[in-house]
């Protein structure tokens, strides 16, 4: 292996969804955890093979909209009621009612943006380089071949038998991935 | 799609129903008008709140049950036959009106001449409000909802037996048309028949916000069914994560529908501030009846819409049925805070007839659900989407 370059897994590449299931499927059986799949589209219970939890997102889009609606109706109160105190028709200074709609739109626009910001920030994106491009068959993931990872940073990893493993799945090739 | 031949188990066991509904329907509605030999007052304002309750369902369960005629999906292949079963009541709903008749000079003001004569404002109204008129707008409601539960469900049944395709395309053709002339027909209904309780005041999103509610109840109860029927054939086979989840959102938009149109009305007529427009508002914010809207805002909206966004309570049906129990409760709740203050205006009060007359309404209407939920296929048969919709991933 030539210097500065780090071995980071093996990648087997699969024709079609349903291999790649089974072989996620068998990985997980074989105590494999630090795996990814790559395919062309979502296939849902490729995600749960790999063990990926429901993650965070839920609880911060939740977060974003209530931030939202804190920072809308406190907006709101304070130039109304405090920064410039105006009497309007005689009503309240602190008129909730009329401060509902903002407080709403803000609480969606606060939710939508730190649910993709969080999206963005927990899959770690932007990410230009990544050590799978460098196989390159690996251009088919986006057209119609399906990828398995096992890296070799998982505590079962082993070269030998991580690459016999994944050639009794049935794979077309395996290939080795390499971090320049 | 044979498997859904086999529910010939979940339907007996629903039958057994029929006959305690029935008994408690009869007694109560027997007591009820023993009531109204008593208190005719208090007896037609419980029983005008208890048939707005029950007429929003089933008119509501007919606009859902076009809405999935026109989307398509699962969800509604999931509920159609429950919704069919609660639309099959309106020979029953047309039947319970008839009493409302016998008292219309108690509920409504502008029956009374001497008040009219000396109101320019009812004057002016005259030409729509009166009896005449009312009843015969009551009769065209009527003949329309009732064509549209005759023709889904015989159409329906019809596709079971012959699965010509032609069907499908009358089903959703009648939908589309349909839901226009629901919208008409139950925004003048509730104009009518509640709204005109108090004829000084109008709201021109007063029926959309009955409408939303109406709606929600229908899903919330047709959910409710369905869960019931979830633990046999043939529900039990199809009903997966993703179909609770489905439901449960939909039943989270039409909470938020409502709100939206309830805090619409209140936002327009604070802000305008208005004489004649606030007279609604103040008999309900006060005298006990500001605790009922308070409980609204948070049990009718807050609660449902914070545990809906959950996926856990979606998923888990014990939670989802909790949920069910109280949006069909605060419906009630809701109705009777904006019929009742009418006769009652800043003082906020309940009689035993607000509970009996809804109850043996209720009774005899789920006797008559029950009936019809046991005499067909829980599923539609032969529904060219079905097998699609029913498997398709998400």
């Amino acid at each position: 292996m030539k210097r500065g370059v780090r071995f980071y897994g093996l990648m087997a590449e699969f024709d079609d969804p349903q291999k790649l299931l089974e072989a996620a499927k068998a990985a997980r059986r074989e105590g494999y955890r630090r795996m990814e799949a790559y395919t062309p589209f979502a296939i849902e219970e490729v995600s749960e093979e790999l063990g990926h939890g429901r993650g965070w997102i839920p609880y911060i889009v939740f977060a974003g909209g209530l931030g939202g609606a804190v920072i809308g109706l406190g907006m709101q109160w304070y130039a109304m009621a405090i920064a410039y105190p105006l009497n309007i028709g005689g009503r309240p200074l602190w008129s909730w009612p009329a401060f509902m709609p903002i407080t709403f739109e803000l609480a969606v626009l606060g939710a939508a943006l730190l649910g993709a910001l969080g999206m963005l920030a927990l899959n770690r994106l932007p990410q230009p380089y990544h050590p799978v491009f460098n196989v390159e068959r690996f251009d088919l993931a986006t057209q119609n071949r399906f990828f398995l990872c096992i890296e070799a940073s998982d505590p079962y990893f082993d070269r030998k038998q991580t690459r016999e493993f994944l050639m009794s799945t049935e794979p077309r090739e395996v290939f080795d991935v390499e971090d320049r | 799609m044979s498997r859904t031949a086999d529910n010939s188990n979940s339907r007996s066991e629903f039958n057994r129903y029929v006959l305690p509904f029935l008994i408690v329907g009869l007694v109560a509605l027997a007591l009820s008008f023993l009531g109204a030999l008593f208190r005719p007052q208090q007896f037609f304002q419980s029983y005008l709140f208890a048939y707005v309750f029950w007429i929003g369902l089933v008119v509501g369960s007919l606009a859902v049950l076009m809405m999935q005629y026109l989307t398509g999906g699962a969800w509604g292949i999931i509920l159609r036959r429950v919704l069919e079963s609660v639309t099959a009541t309106m020979p029953l709903m047309i039947l319970l009106f008839v009493p409302l008749l016998f008292g219309l000079h108690r509920l409504y003001i502008w029956t009374h001449s001497e008040v009219v004569a000396t109101d320019p404002l009812l004057q002016h109204k005259k030409g729509f409000l009166n009896v005449p008129f009312f009843i015969v707008r009551a009769a065209v409601y009527f003949g329309c909802w009732i064509l549209f539960a005759l023709l889904l469900n015989r159409w329906s049944r019809e596709q079971d037996r012959t699965s010509e395709p032609h069907l499908a395309w009358r089903l959703e053709h009648l939908s589309g048309p349909g839901l226009f002339v629901l919208a008409i027909t139950l925004s003048l209904a509730m104009i009518d028949w509640v709204m005109s309780v108090e004829p000084r005041w109008y709201s021109t999103i007063y029926a959309v916000i009955y409408t939303a509610g109406d709606v929600l109840a229908a899903l919330a109860f047709g959910i409710g069914i369905v869960l019931l029927l979830a633990r046999s054939a043939p529900l039990v086979y199809i009903m997966k994560p993703k179909h609770w989840r489905d439901l449960g959102n939909m039943l989270l938009t039409f909470v938020m529908l409502w709100a939206y149109c309830a805090f619409s009305q209140y936002l327009l007529i604070w802000s305008g501030n208005l004489r004649e427009e606030i007279t609604w508002y103040l008999p309900r914010e006060s005298g006990g009846w500001g605790w009922i809207a308070l409980a609204l805002i948070l049990v009718h909206f807050f609660l449902p819409f914070l545990l809906l966004l959950s996926r856990q309570v979606k998923e888990r049906r014990y939670l989802l049925f909790t949920v069910i129990i109280s949006v069909l409760v605060l419906r009630f709740v809701d109705i009777y805070w904006f019929v009742a203050p009418a006769f009652s205006p800043f003082h906020f009060t309940v009689s035993w007839l607000d509970f009996l007359v809804p109850i043996g309404m209720g009774g005899l209407w789920l006797a008559y659900f029950t009936r019809q939920l046991t005499k067909w296929p829980l599923l539609p048969l032969n529904d060219p989407y079905a097998e699609e919709a029913l498997n398709a991933e998400e």
